[in-house]
């Protein structure tokens, strides 16, 4: 076949679509080195180029361009859209720390006023127990401490069958570590542990101790003991008030 | 149609053999600056032939992994990047719907040999200016329905006379004058404004 017969054929056959015997005819002129054909193939390789860009303009989705990068093994191209990640989690991960802490102050707050309402409730039921023990005839009330110098002063009530109520001001301080005990001194007895406390900041303190209370009781002491409490008085008793019969 | 993707791939032709040096010396930067030139050109065509956003994703990175692998053969002081690249992501596209229509083309040429880059020199690396653009839509409109099916059939779904002839159940013959007088007229109406 001659140049001018094949002349039409370099589109397909650039296209990859000429079939035989053209196919083969152009080839073998390319394999000659027919300049004719080659620059014909040359223009239609422009031609084909230009048709192909007639396409209709449609955008590629952006991931695409990273995901190009990434299969030559150029993964810093997502550098950018790594450090807004980045950016990101540092931030979620700020609020996350700063509610954590948050929560728990708010916990700590919580069980606090929770501490403080039950020690609240405890002190009104002493203090509602202790009122209801004064009303009752057979309180016997001990005052102790009068016309000394620098003394505790206060009084007991002691109650057969409610316990005993101790009312007193001017305490010292205890030393850390240490804590006021409460006792009770049977006639001719050992002097039983009735309970420990402490007093406010000025010295003063309404201490009761529930229970029944031995009807053989003479005595009631308060003494200065490790803060653990003692089963028997380790100092000499600040406070010892005789219990009348 | 398409005008600025290829406006801007023109803008950037003068830079082509810059860049398809650095390609050859395995600069990654030359493959990101070669994607932003080429990259929505070549998505387009893709899509346009196999109509799928997800199948084209995958047929432009075999497309770019494809030129990256093969740049070597690549004459940067004669060849234009930019047709070489659309005509091997056309020829991936026409692949891809080949083998999803089990449609393997005895007389058809293997389409890898008709992307070896030797075959790109002496071309302009523009591959569609404005003018040629409203020219060859011209052109097109020129066509009868059957000859611009015809070339339909050819540069999008990668059909050969044979194979157009048995799907518009016409004789060969009448498909090749089709085909030839076509791109007669293409060829005509562009005359020397197709850049070789």
């Amino acid at each position: 076949m001659t140049c001018e017969e094949l002349q039409d054929d370099y589109e397909l056959h650039a296209l990859g679509l000429l079939e035989e015997p053209e196919s083969m005819e152009l080839e073998e002129h390319l394999r000659r080195g027919c300049a004719t054909c080659r620059h014909g193939l040359q223009r239609a390789i422009a031609l084909n180029s230009a048709i192909l860009a007639l396409a209709p303009d449609v955008a590629p989705p952006k991931r695409l361009r990273r995901r190009v990068l990434a299969s030559i093994g150029m993964e810093q191209s997502s550098w950018a859209w790594i450090s807004a990640w980045g950016l990101a989690t540092a931030a979620l991960l700020m609020c996350v720390l700063w509610l954590s802490v948050e929560e728990r102050r708010r916990t700590d707050e919580l069980a606090t006023a929770r501490a403080e309402i039950v020690k609240s409730h405890g002190e009104l039921s002493q203090v509602q127990a202790a009122l209801a023990m004064l009303n009752e005839p057979e309180a016997k009330q001990v005052t102790f401490g009068g016309g000394q110098p620098q003394p505790p002063r206060g009084r007991f009530f002691v109650h057969k069958d409610r316990g005993v109520l101790l009312l007193a001001s001017n305490l010292p301080p205890v030393p850390a570590g240490k804590t006021y005990e409460l006792w009770v001194i049977p006639r001719g007895g050992a002097p039983k542990p009735a309970g420990l406390f402490q007093s406010d900041a000025s010295g003063t303190v309404m201490y009761f101790s529930r229970g029944p209370v031995d009807p053989a009781t003479a005595a009631v002491a308060v003494s200065i003991e490790p803060e653990a409490g003692s089963p028997a008085p380790t100092t000499t008793p600040l406070i010892v008030a005789p219990v009348a019969d | 149609m398409l005008l600025l993707p290829f406006l801007f791939a023109a803008l950037h032709a003068e830079g082509d053999r810059e860049l398809a040096e650095r390609l050859k010396r395995r600069e990654p930067q030359a493959m990101a600056d070669l994607y932003d030139r080429y990259g929505r050109i070549a998505y387009v065509l893709i899509f346009r032939i196999v109509r799928d956003g997800g199948v084209s994703e995958d047929l432009v990175q075999e497309t770019f992994l494809r030129v990256w692998n093969r740049v070597q053969g690549f004459d940067p002081e004669k060849g234009a990047l930019g047709p070489w690249v659309l005509t091997v992501a056309r020829n991936r596209a026409i692949d891809y719907l080949r083998s999803v229509d089990g449609r393997m083309s005895q007389n058809a040429v293997e389409l890898e040999t008709r992307e070896n880059p030797a075959l790109f020199a002496n071309l302009e690396s523009e591959i569609l200016n404005s003018d040629q653009a409203r020219r060859l839509r011209g052109a097109f409109e020129k066509l009868t329905p059957n000859q611009k099916l015809v070339i339909e059939l050819a540069y999008y779904e990668g059909l050969s006379q044979t194979e157009m002839a048995e799907r518009m159940k016409q004789p060969l013959g009448t498909v090749k004058t089709w085909v030839r007088t076509a791109l007669r007229t293409l060829r005509e109406e562009l005359g020397e404004a197709v850049a070789v």
